[in-house]
């Protein structure tokens, strides 16, 4: 195997037994940056010199016999979450020179487990959109295909991990953003529960909806990263105080008809929903079959307000952004347009030089929502509709262990399809979405490929804090399901 | 809901943006398609349901207030796009 194939699990064996050194491995995912970054445009920036040093000093470390979980492990990062001394930009001009005088929480602890970072990942701007197609900065490409998108708004974070640029990555999802382009890449990405991970140094888009998450080559490496990011931290009143089980033992002392007895749900309202592409309900109803045969349960439940999911969403997130990117308003950090000299008006050139469309798209839809008059019959009905959509999973959960359900509507579309028809494209987050309103887990795992060559994934949503039974159904199935491709051909 | 121009300016001043000319009228068209659709909710029941702020722990999170060293601020300026020693300049606001 190639050094850029090893997933984090046997490179960390590799490392542990003296078979590589982090510089080779680092250097390995390095030389095919160079070789192929120009074609997917996953990376914002790449710092190879830091990148190096980091490698190096892991090595030390390891030359001392001391290892912890990740050391010399290279991970990329999704430019949304702050790195000390490293710009991060979130995919906005307004962020252009942006650099964070602190590392994000999930930062300090993947670095105090020896994590090289390689670099910052492209994304959607403020991670708002489904293809990565809104960034300021580049377009990136479906590493499968290039003609494609790679699902947004972490597709620069997916897409790395797919051109196998990184051992893995770290994304955030607000409404689908790891498991959509985890799905659309072919590769594993995990939402975990509101509040299992710290937001502090994530850049807020919807506080009340933004996880980060693993983006990963198998379910294993989810779970490795997923014990090293997770826990309460003071830095995040949000952050729960809920124990952190070892993700990995569970999977480590797994035994083959692990998954006998399991119940899985099956939203009805998930399979009449318009515009299931015929090839992603295919991909569906084997991977039910196989699950079915590794001894799940299926059974049908309901959740009955499926239909004002994209509605309640694309109110309250908005609402919530507008308030959030009211700081960028060229005072404190960030571009600044200079050419006014009063106020007000250097805050309006600021922000609408510093903010693409779909950004003042959305601080627009969330100012109008809030404002006086429009209160209530927007933000406020929006809040209640999520009272009900958080109901629907108490109760789906009284029967099923976890939801089965497609991922998204359609395999990845082609790149420009739908960048004038915002609706359209936030109608294709219709099955993640609830996940955020709800608070629970969700994994993505690749379930099969379009008659184009294109991954298709499988969702699998949780109880609160039960990332534990979607890793394990995960892990079964992926054992199990034997694709025929694992990486895209880039050469 | 449909939303007019007018309105869309007016909204865009409330949020400080200001937007092309070039674009306005696609931003017109768009923002009314989006409200159309999220018009949707008026037909869920939400009689006597309760509002949700999130997904968060409900219970208050509190803890001791210790003093703790500040950054200081060269680190809290280091990214002003503008500074006169340790103070953020700005346009002047009163005239």
């Amino acid at each position: 195997m190639e050094y850029h194939e090893l997933t984090i699990g046997s490179a960390i064996e590799q490392i542990t037994r003296r078979k590589i050194s982090s510089f080779e491995l680092t250097s390995a995912f390095l030389s095919r940056i160079e070789t192929y970054e120009d074609r997917i445009g996953a990376f914002i920036t790449v710092d190879k010199e830091k990148a190096l040093e980091q490698a190096q000093k892991a090595d030390q470390e390891i030359a001392a016999g001391r290892i912890s979980a990740l050391t010399g492990i290279p991970i990329a990062l999704k430019d949304i979450l702050c790195t000390k001394g490293i710009k991060t930009t979130c995919g906005s001009r307004i962020l252009e020179n942006f650099v964070p005088q602190y590392d994000g929480t999930v930062v300090s602890k993947l670095k105090n487990e020896g994590a090289v970072i390689i670099g910052k990942t492209n994304l959607d701007e403020f991670a708002m959109g489904s293809s990565t197609e809104n960034s300021s900065y580049k377009i990136t490409k479906n590493p499968w295909n290039q003609e494609y998108v790679p699902g947004g708004s972490s597709g620069g974070s997916a897409a790395a991990v797919a051109a196998q640029f990184c051992c893995a990555s770290l994304g955030t999802d607000t409404g689908g953003s790891i498991r959509q382009p985890a799905s659309h890449c072919g590769v594993v990405g995990i939402k975990p529960t509101y509040g299992r991970v710290s937001r502090f140094g994530l850049v807020s888009y919807a506080s009340s909806l933004d996880q980060i998450g693993p983006i990963t080559r198998d379910v294993r490496d989810a779970a490795i990263l997923l014990n090293v990011i997770s826990g309460n931290d003071k830095l995040d009143s949000t952050s729960a105080k809920n124990p952190v089980p070892d993700f990995t033992k569970a999977l480590d002392q797994f035994e083959k008809g692990a998954l006998k007895g399991m119940r899985a749900g099956i939203p009805k309202e998930y399979l009449s929903a318009e515009g299931i592409d015929p090839e992603v309900e295919k991909v569906f109803l084997h991977a039910k079959t196989l699950l079915t045969d590794l001894g799940v349960e299926m059974r049908e439940i309901s959740l009955p307000h499926t239909e004002y999911v994209v509605a309640a969403y694309y109110i309250i997130a908005p609402c919530e952004a507008s308030s959030n990117l009211a700081r960028y308003d060229g005072v404190k950090y960030g571009f600044r347009d200079k050419s006014s000299e009063d106020l007000i008006e250097m805050y309006k050139k600021t922000k609408s030089k510093g903010f693409g469309l779909e950004v003042q798209r959305r601080i627009i839809i969330g100012t109008y929502a809030l404002s006086a008059g429009y209160y209530d019959a927007y933000y406020g009905r929006a809040t209640k509709v999520r009272t009900l959509i958080t109901e629907d999973f108490s109760n789906a959960f009284e029967t099923c262990d976890f939801i089965l359900s497609p991922v998204a509507p359609a395999p990845a579309f082609k790149i420009g399809e739908k960048t004038d028809d915002p609706l359209t494209m936030y109608l294709t987050d219709i099955f993640t979405l609830s996940a955020n309103m709800a608070g629970i887990p969700g994994i993505s795992v690749p379930a099969g490929y379009s008659s184009k060559g294109l991954p298709i994934g499988i969702q699998m949503m949780g109880r609160k804090f039960d990332e534990m039974s979607l890793l394990r159904a995960g892990y079964g199935f992926e054992q199990n399901i034997g694709l025929s491709k694992k990486f895209p051909d880039l050469s | 809901m449909k939303i007019s121009k007018s309105e869309v300016e007016k909204i865009a001043h409330l949020a400080r943006l200001e937007i092309e000319d070039s674009q306005k009228e696609k931003m017109v068209e768009q923002l009314g398609n989006i409200l159309q659709y999220i018009d949707k909710l008026k037909d869920a029941n939400i009689d006597g349901v309760r509002l949700s702020s999130g997904a968060a722990i409900m219970n208050n999170v509190l803890r001791e207030d210790v003093v703790e060293a500040s950054p200081g601020p060269c680190v809290t300026l280091a990214n002003a796009p503008d500074r006169d020693d340790d103070f953020y300049v700005v346009p002047r606001v009163v005239k």
